[in-house]
């Protein structure tokens, strides 16, 4: 605790050293929809660094995901009353609104702090780059590659940890007798597209799932691995709880934090709860990247672009901000709290912990990287993956077969 | 003539009961108690549930009534439950609700009444289309003028104000009230106008003289309706008022919809309960005039 | 004699002026609503229709491209899984509203003590917000410690229901919740139509020995004709309209199984960033509104073209 303590405090110092050139105090209004315990803990180190620089952070938190921030979002922007700051998913969310010319050009910004020396993935910050202008900050590394156990469901159980997801499956009998529930999913159709590629990516392996995203490769998208993947993914359908009613991931992830149920796969933003709920890697949970077999990470992110301001103390307060949200103290004090990765990989973490650690390993090798669906796909391209895995899940009528065939026709008619 | 159309409406006027205790009145009150407890359930539940202290709501029955009262989920949710960076509760919702609640509801009746008086008195060449228009429009999702809303509001200077929430909310109430007035208006007896215009009253005189003082029970109505309906809106809110008059619903979502570590459903029904407060205490005190109001406003034709 | 356009007779019997003077402040008056029929209602149609022909994503953009928004959404199994959807909780909701509105307001006509209190009982969900019913409901229906694990510990230990969860079912839970929240609204119409009826009638019916459940089927309801129909406007639109109570009881799930109509505009003209597709579907929704009410409208009208020639 007093170690948290002291990053946050030399995190403020530094954004305050750093900052010192601001002359006037300008209020930044900045909307996101980071709300649960952990993404909150993770924008008070935006706000606080900001706040050090003698600035001041308005936060517009809506909660209830991007679903109902992003039509507010957008609204305001193209109403004419934009706020300072605001979180969108970067890659294809944004691309309209900077075309319309309404988001901030970041460029000099990023040329004068060498973004392109320091961002790595370099693809980050490809994608907030539009004809050779930059117009957003990428400020974390988020990948849904991680599986996460609770180690007490299993000593409940009287079983050993699963070490992969082979070994999970296995161990879905032992645990329902012992009363618990093998796998934690909400409803949320994000979750169940998200799980699959995790599924996909751990069973098929990098290749098969840079084919698919990324080439789109045909063959390898109607081939018998994949034919396979699904079946599995058909299994895995049982190891769900009938009557479950959760919606939102974090509820899921408390049912692992309680050890009601063995697992749950979930992005790395998970960690930040069990952080929260007071919880070590390695003693109450366990963290497996690639299901444990095939350790790779697809590079999503978050990412803070700024939409156009009149006044131009605003646009050098939303200049500030982007710099102090990419600076080394910041980054390092606000990815421990949010649980996922800095994007540049010059900064020391030495604090981060036994699953970070893990993360930060598998970056290293850039063959061990693919890029996030939101950099792939479009959102309505996702939303029909969505659909069609959300709709799998919870209906044992629909067969592997068909639902491969579906799958794989949405992938090859995608923009 | 307001008395004899109150006078008219009032009291029950079905077939007179015989005994206390008749087949036909066990029947008929047990209907109206199933029904009470079907209706009564779901309230039941969300203030004993408030009442509780977290630990007693994770291990009890929904149902079960509180061990120990406590009104901490009430003092929590209305000061200092946290949404985003700031634990400040509802309370500063309730005024920017207040400060939206009013003008629109004042704004969206005025121009509906006179919509209504005008389309019942003074019909001109095409009233009784646009009028048509309006019912339709009762029936368009509203997502679609969300859009061309955020334009118009934006070519008028009004976007992310409290003027725009206002205009907003008149616009969604119009189809409805105005045709709650129109029938209103519509069973006022003619004589009565003739006279006044044979008087050498106008437009206005008429309406603010004779036509105002007589429809206290459907301004009831209208008031109800509006007052519901706009307290409860969340999309407008937040998309049109700016972040200045954000309403409750919006810190409502914020609590509700945002587990910072446990879920603390107490506080989650405190605050719908808190959020719920101001029409539910609006139809308490006005349910009778309710029922009376639509009477004579909705019903006649 | 039908409520809506009903003619108003002979109100206008004073026109001597010039046309466009006569009735000047009664135009002036009606001009708020003019503008709102033409620029809000009209003007939004007219765009999100012209719309739906482009293939826009975040921002309308006016890259046209015929009827292939048309042809993806009838080929969309969420579409037609909304569509069906509706069906049933239009229809469910329309009968079940109607029937257990209009006996309660019957039954809370029989002189009977506690009116006030039964009357508010019925009508305080109405007061409520979507977002507040349908996290209610979703404790209630809950299946691990909801309404079925009270029927358990009374002692029917297999007792399951589980509806929220359930494909087949989730769609019914939306429609419970529903009319636990507007049927105290129709109930409220119908009692006030009941008390719109001519004391004489059950006098009459009295003398004349008819049972009181005849008076009500055959002479009563066809009186409050007006009355049904009104109530049937607001049900409707309610119907088509209907959005929040989904995303709060819901989200469409499990598996899109309970999607609707509004929440497929709503999500691809949002979350998904496809505003053509969006418009597309919402023009379906208008034109079967449209399909819908305007013989309706001209039904009403032309009846009123009758009683003037007659």
């Amino acid at each position: 605790m007093n170690l948290k303590k002291n990053m946050i405090a030399a995190a403020v110092a530094a954004a305050s050293f750093g900052f010192t050139s601001a002359v006037s105090a300008t209020e930044l209004e900045v909307t996101h929809w980071w709300t649960s315990g952990g993404e909150a803990a993770a924008v008070k180190v935006f706000a606080d660094a900001f706040d050090a620089g003698g600035d001041t952070w308005k936060d517009g938190a809506i909660a209830g995901s991007g679903g109902v921030a992003r039509p507010v979002i957008i609204s305001r922007i193209i109403g004419g009353d934009p706020m300072g700051a605001t979180q969108l998913n970067h890659g294809r969310q944004a691309e309209e609104l900077v075309e319309e010319g309404l988001m901030l050009d970041l460029t000099e910004l990023a040329e004068k702090e060498g973004w392109k020396d320091i961002v790595r993935p370099s693809s980050l910050l490809d994608a907030c780059t539009l004809d050779g202008k930059v117009y957003c900050v990428p400020v974390n590394i988020h990948s849904f590659q991680w599986m996460w156990t609770s180690l007490d469901a299993y000593k409940k159980a009287g079983i050993d940890a699963p070490k992969d997801w082979n070994e999970f499956v296995a161990s879905a009998p032992a645990l329902r007798e012992a009363g618990i529930t093998p796998l934690a999913v909400g409803a949320q159709t994000w979750q169940t597209n998200g799980m699959f590629g995790v599924i996909r990516m751990g069973l098929g392996g990098i290749d098969l799932y840079r084919k698919i995203d990324v080439e789109r490769d045909s063959e390898a998208l109607r081939g018998e691995e994949m034919v396979a993947i699904w079946k599995a993914f058909g299994d895995a359908r049982d190891l769900d709880d009938p009557n479950n009613s959760i919606q939102n991931w974090n509820d899921a992830t408390s049912q692992v934090i309680n050890a009601s149920h063995g697992a749950q796969i979930m992005g790395d933003w998970a960690q930040g709860e069990f952080q929260v709920a007071g919880q070590t890697a390695g003693v109450e949970y366990d963290c497996l990247p690639g299901l444990g077999i095939a350790p790779a990470l697809d590079t999503g992110g978050d990412a803070f672009y700024f939409p156009k301001q009149d006044d131009p103390e605003k646009t050098a307060a939303q200049m500030r901000m982007a710099s102090m949200m990419i600076s080394k103290p910041v980054q390092v004090a606000f990815n421990l709290k949010k649980g996922s990765l800095p994007v540049r990989g010059d900064v020391d973490l030495a604090d981060a912990n036994a699953c970070m650690k893990k993360g930060l390993e598998i970056l290293k090798d850039p063959a061990n990287i693919v890029p996030g669906g939101d950099q792939v796909f479009s959102p309505d391209t996702t939303g029909q993956l969505e659909d069609l895995l959300a709709e799998f899940w919870t209906n044992p009528d629909l067969s592997p077969e068909d639902a491969h065939d579906q799958w794989a026709t949405i992938i090859e008619e995608a923009e | 003539m307001a008395e004899a159309v109150a006078n008219k409406m009032q009291g029950p006027q079905g077939p007179k009961p015989k005994r206390i205790i008749s087949g036909r009145n066990i029947v008929l009150y047990g209907f109206l108690i199933v029904a009470a407890l079907y209706w009564l359930l779901p309230l039941y539940v969300m203030v004993v549930t408030s009442l509780k202290g977290l630990p007693e709501v994770r291990m009890g029955n929904i149902f079960s009534p509180p061990m120990e009262i406590t009104f901490e989920p009430w003092v929590k949710a209305w000061d200092s439950a946290c949404t985003g960076l700031y634990c400040e509760g509802l309370k500063v919702g309730f005024w920017n609700s207040i400060k939206i609640l009013i003008p629109s509801t004042v704004i969206s009746i005025i121009i509906a009444s006179v919509n209504g008086y005008a389309l019942s008195f003074w019909r001109f060449k095409g009233s009784e289309i646009f009028f048509t228009i309006l019912l339709f429009g009762a029936f368009i999702p509203y997502q679609v003028m969300l859009y061309p809303l955020v334009i118009i509001l934006r070519e008028l200077g009004l976007f992310s104000s409290l003027g725009g929430v206002v205009l907003v909310h008149t616009i969604f109430g119009m189809p409805i009230l105005t045709l709650l007035f129109r029938n209103y208006f519509a069973g006022v007896p003619d004589e009565l106008f003739k006279a006044a215009r044979v008087d050498g009253a106008g437009f206005w005189r008429i309406f603010f003289q004779i036509m105002l003082p007589m429809s206290l029970p459907i301004f009831v109505v209208a008031i109800i309706l509006q007052v519901t309906g706009i307290w409860n809106d969340f999309l407008f809110g937040i998309i049109y008022a700016g972040t200045t008059n954000f309403p409750m619903t919006v810190q409502l979502n914020n609590i509700v919809n945002s587990t910072q570590g446990v879920k603390e459903y107490n506080v989650n029904m405190a605050a719908t309960l808190l959020t719920g407060a101001l029409p539910l205490i609006v139809y308490f005190v006005s349910g009778k005039l309710f029922v009376r109001g639509i009477a004579a406003g909705a019903v006649k034709g | 004699m039908p409520s809506f356009f009903r003619q108003i007779e002979q109100k206008t019997w004073w026109k001597r002026r010039p046309k466009i003077l006569r009735n000047l402040s009664a135009k002036i008056a009606a001009l708020p609503m003019i503008a709102v029929a033409l620029v809000g209602f009209v003007g939004c149609s007219v765009w999100s229709i012209v719309y739906s022909f482009t293939s826009s994503k975040s921002l309308p953009k006016e890259r046209f491209v015929g009827f292939k928004q048309y042809d993806r959404l009838f080929d969309s199994s969420r579409w037609q899984t909304s569509v069906e959807n509706v069906a049933v909780y239009g229809i469910c909701s329309l009968v079940f509203s109607l029937v257990v509105g209009f006996l309660l307001a019957v039954a809370l006509d029989q002189k009977i003590r506690f009116e006030n209190t039964f009357r508010t009982i019925f009508l305080y969900p109405f007061a409520l917000s979507f977002i507040v019913t349908g996290l209610v409901w979703q404790w209630l229906l809950n299946a691990d410690f909801g309404v079925a694990q009270v029927i358990r510990d009374i002692g029917f230990t297999s007792f399951e229901l589980n509806i929220l969860s359930n494909r087949d079912y989730a769609i019914y839970a939306i429609i419970i919740a529903g009319l636990w929240q507007g049927t105290g609204f129709v109930m409220a119409l119908m009692l006030a139509g009941l008390r719109g009826i001519d004391q004489d009638i059950w006098k009459a019916s009295r003398v004349d020995g008819i049972p009181a459940w005849r008076t009500y089927l055959f002479i009563v309801i066809p009186m409050m004709k007006p009355v049904f129909i009104t109530t049937l406007v607001i049900i409707a639109s309610g119907i088509v309209k209907v959005f929040d109570l989904v995303v709060a009881l819901t989200a469409g799930g499990p598996g899109g199984s309970s999607e609707l109509p509004a929440k497929y505009v709503y999500d691809f003209m949002f979350g998904r960033a496809n505003l053509g597709q969006a418009l597309a579907a919402s023009t379906v929704m208008l034109t079967t509104v449209l399909i819908i009410l305007i013989p309706w409208a001209y039904l009403e009208f032309s009846h009123k073209k009758d009683s003037e020639n007659g």
